[in-house]
């Protein structure tokens, strides 16, 4: 009888080890960012685009209204493609969008706005990439949807017309 | 990367150089932030340099960055529901074989 038990308890273990490392194939393997969290926008002090003034980011956050935080940068390629559609955003004056200039010269940056249009009503300067990690961003382009001081939705990457809708959804 | 010299501490610079070897550089594949020369892994390496002027301990910078992106951004797991199986295995594997071991040589003789 004893001997019986053990070559059992061996098959029963090697079993769910089996079933354990099954399972784990159907999980994914590419890492996929959580982009469906709320959380609190981080709190943080930097220098306003124009004028170089100091600000805070309470000062650019109010409560009850829909804000589009979008890292740009004049570098960056993609953020030319989606900048169009953060004119349009704009136009339909449905959201204030605020303007991330990330690791940039301003120079650049100035002639990035003249020769395509600026569509921020506010925009602050990260220029070592240090407020970014604060949001917990990834790189340039980057946007955040937030609503009373808290991040609804976050879009890594160049925004298309299909996310704009998305975002339009989000303010009706 | 210059750092000011009064930054320059030797004991300071291994524990950054021991917190960025345990982040992962999200945007590149299989390198830590150490290794990485990224933008993300750059700014990444300043915010540690950052907190740790602040006074933070390693694993409060550890929770910080969990808290901004999550789990996988740490190379050495801690012990939670996602990774017990990953902890407790091995210690299981090793009283079973050693049980084994004992019933099949030990109470023979």
């Amino acid at each position: 009888m004893k001997n019986k038990i053990l070559p059992f308890s061996v098959i029963i273990i090697f079993g769910i080890i089996f079933f354990i490392f099954y399972k784990g194939l159907e999980d994914s393997k590419i890492y996929t960012p959580d982009v469906n969290t709320k959380k609190e926008i981080p709190v943080f002090n930097t220098k306003e685009f124009f004028s170089g003034e100091n600000v805070k980011s309470s000062s650019i956050f109010e409560l009850d209204k829909v804000y589009l935080l979008n890292i740009w940068s004049s570098w960056c390629v993609p953020c030319r493609q989606e900048h169009p559609l953060l004119m349009n955003l704009n136009l339909e004056n449905k959201l204030n969008i605020i303007g991330m200039n990330y690791k940039d010269n301003l120079k650049n940056a100035e002639n990035f706005l003249k020769e395509l249009g600026n569509p921020y009503k506010e925009i602050f300067i990260d220029l070592d990439g240090t407020i970014a990690i604060e949001w917990g961003a990834y790189g340039v382009p980057e946007s955040f949807l937030i609503y009373n001081n808290e991040i609804i939705k976050k879009y890594i990457g160049p925004l298309n017309q299909e996310l704009v809708d998305e975002i339009n959804l989000f303010i009706k | 990367m210059l750092f000011p010299l009064s930054i320059i501490n030797a004991e300071e610079n291994d524990k950054r150089n021991k917190i960025t070897k345990n982040l992962r550089c999200l945007i590149c594949q299989g390198q830590s932030v150490y290794d990485s020369d990224s933008e993300f892994a750059n700014s990444l390496k300043i915010v540690v340099d950052k907190k740790l002027q602040e006074g933070l301990s390693e694993d409060q910078i550890y929770e910080y960055f969990k808290t901004k992106y999550g789990e996988w951004i740490l190379y050495d797991p801690g012990l939670n529901k996602n990774t017990y199986i990953l902890w407790l295995l091995p210690i299981l594997i090793f009283l079973i074989g050693g049980a084994i071991i004992y019933k099949s040589f030990i109470v023979k003789k």
